[in-house]
């Protein structure tokens, strides 16, 4: 055993002091920094499981079981918000695939890279703005007589709508609102896509005599699929994540019964309220949820595209 | 030759057109907001005011430059960005030169990869990270704004991977030659990487920059609020109790105007570095993406 000793570790050891000292050196901030704000965190957890009372402190408060947990699927205002959470964030990610993959298809038929640079400057634009500024101008344009509304009004007589005060149509600007700050950056993953096809299919396809729209169909679109299935698969480890950035910014109490999401709630309760218990219970739930869409959208992007994120 | 046919003539002139609606739709809202900043308040409050300025002047400018509540605002905010990415873009650097190692050469590579993967499926959530921070007593100090999100995880597996493509036969000269890790990645990896440093570099800018949430979270005296949270509570709360007490600031704040030039002002440096950050992104994101 002693023989083993000398002369298995101490080279190792050796080994270590010289070669590699210097890379562990490195990684000590980044592995310290993610202990205390990614790790610690996941410590203060276990409030979900206690009646915590800032005053007690996490080790003095009582334990409650699953209490918080029973709680929030039977508060009536709980169902209501996962409700808007899943469907605002559901038709978000359907129409964010949509939209960048249609609008991509059309940039590449153009030939003029002037048109093209600038088009792409344009509509990229809106993704690198804050929802402060964003919810800002947006909720002004939207007001009853902001210049959305006076618009339809002059133009097409419609008479103004509270676009931001009633509910449904809140939803609806939320969706249309995210494809149109999102859209832009989308596109750049389907144009790097579209770039990589194969010119030798077109080739074949013309001398088939297949026009440009037929073309689209059978060697454009087949060719993206795969990148389709994996945008899609990740982005639904997204369905308990409806923006909480944008809403926050743009909602008002007119508009919690249908606009209402659970990032937004756990803040009004847990932060504004002081529910700090209830608040994380409901969040342990979310993070729950998304690691288990996200490990299943993951096996099925691998199993139907191959993707590999290592 | 499809291109030369009636039909797909016919939808080039359509896609043109729709191409153009919708580079417009993304770029009016700034220019219309940009037109009230600098219309008179009579017309801007009763809503005249669309693409183009009514009665051109820049008192809303020189009102909001005279707002010393803004002002500060403004320098934090600068303070942050400027502090937060050079945390960051340190950080992720030293830790991606480590992690772009072969696990031959660094035993414990995928124990550190795993480390910090775990963290982007897994999060404590917003009130544990509260606790923690407050725990800390860095509640009201510029560090709450700039250490929580400094190992920004993806960056650092971007760059680990633009690292990795780097010919390790220079790596291997250097090391002969007696160099240390150290040399090795500020006199080899970092000049060749530059191009990538200077897109995460930019977009951490950008993120500091309009970074909002953290400010409404983790700092209590509005006087500390970086310009995303003041104008936030300003612009779109309208909290105006948490601002002044003075009534006369309470007027120049409830103007379209002023309210307008502050959006724009506050939108400024992002649309500044923009342009620059555009030319980047399409080579140094989209490649080291595909890479894999």
């Amino acid at each position: 055993m002693n023989v083993k000793g000398t002369l298995v570790s101490r080279p190792w050891l050796k080994g270590f002091l010289k070669r590699t000292w210097p890379l562990h050196v490195m990684l000590i901030p980044a592995v310290v920094l993610q202990f205390i704000f990614g790790y610690l965190p996941l410590g203060g957890l276990v409030i979900a499981f206690k009646d915590f009372k800032p005053y007690d402190g996490i080790w003095g408060s009582k334990w409650v079981g699953l209490e918080h947990f029973r709680f929030m699927f039977e508060y009536p205002d709980s169902k209501k918000v996962i409700v808007n959470t899943v469907l605002i964030a559901g038709l978000k990610i359907i129409l964010n695939v949509i939209v960048p993959f249609t609008f991509a298809l059309l940039l590449n038929e153009v030939r003029r890279n002037s048109v093209k640079r600038t088009v792409q400057t344009l509509v990229y634009l809106p993704y690198f703005i804050s929802w402060v500024f964003l919810g800002g101008i947006l909720t002004d344009m939207l007001s009853a007589d902001g210049m959305i509304n006076s618009v339809l009004q002059n133009w097409f007589g419609i008479e103004p709508i509270l676009f931001l005060a009633s509910g449904n149509w809140f939803r609806f600007i939320v969706v249309v609102t995210d494809v149109w700050q999102q859209f832009g950056y989308g596109t750049i993953v389907y144009l790097a896509a579209l770039a990589g096809v194969n010119p030798s299919l077109y080739e074949a396809a013309e001398v088939d005599g297949a026009n440009r729209w037929r073309q689209t169909l059978s060697v454009t679109i087949p060719s993206l699929v795969p990148i389709i299935i994996v945008v899609a698969t990740l982005a639904i480890g997204n369905i308990l994540n409806a923006g909480f950035d944008q809403i926050f910014n743009m909602y008002n109490p007119l508009v919690y019964d249908k606009g209402d999401i659970i990032d937004t709630f756990v803040y009004r309760t847990g932060i504004l309220n002081g529910q700090y218990s209830f608040a994380t219970a409901v969040g342990v739930f979310k993070s729950l949820v998304g690691f288990l869409l996200i490990v299943v959208g993951y096996r099925v992007a691998y199993k139907l595209a191959d993707y590999k994120i290592f | 030759m499809y291109y030369k046919t009636r039909g797909y003539q016919l939808f080039t002139i359509l896609n043109y057109c729709i191409l153009v609606i919708a580079g417009l739709l993304c770029i009016l809202p700034i220019i219309h907001i940009l037109a009230i900043s600098f219309s008179a308040s009579a017309p801007a409050n009763a809503h005249l005011v669309g693409l183009w300025p009514v009665d051109f002047n820049i008192e809303s400018y020189t009102k909001t430059l005279n707002n010393p509540n803004f002002l500060r605002a403004f320098f934090i905010s600068v303070g942050r960005t400027v502090l937060g990415t050079f945390m960051t873009m340190s950080v992720i650097t030293l830790a991606a030169y480590s992690l772009s190692k072969d696990s031959s050469v660094l035993k414990s590579r995928n124990i550190y990869a795993w480390y910090f993967v775990f963290t982007m499926l897994f999060t404590g959530g917003m009130i544990p990270l509260y606790m923690v921070v407050r725990n800390l007593h860095l509640m009201d100090t510029i560090w709450a704004l700039v250490l929580p999100g400094a190992v920004q995880v993806f960056n650092m597996i971007l760059l680990m991977n633009f690292f990795k493509a780097t010919p390790k036969e220079l790596e291997e000269a250097a090391l002969i030659d007696g160099a240390g890790h150290f040399t090795v990645l500020f006199r080899v990896y970092l000049p060749l990487a530059m191009a990538s440093i200077a897109t995460l570099s930019l977009f951490s800018v950008v993120g500091s920059w309009n970074a909002w949430f953290d400010g409404l979270l983790y700092i209590n005296n509005y006087r500390n609020y970086p310009l995303a949270t003041f104008l936030q509570t300003v612009i779109v709360s309208q909290d105006f109790s948490k601002l002044t007490a003075n009534p006369r600031d309470l007027l120049n704040i409830s103007q379209r105007t002023v309210k307008a030039a502050q959006i724009f002002i506050g939108m400024l440096p992002v649309l500044l570095i923009y342009p620059f950050l555009q030319r980047f992104f399409v080579k140094g994101i989209v490649l080291g993406a595909i890479k894999e």
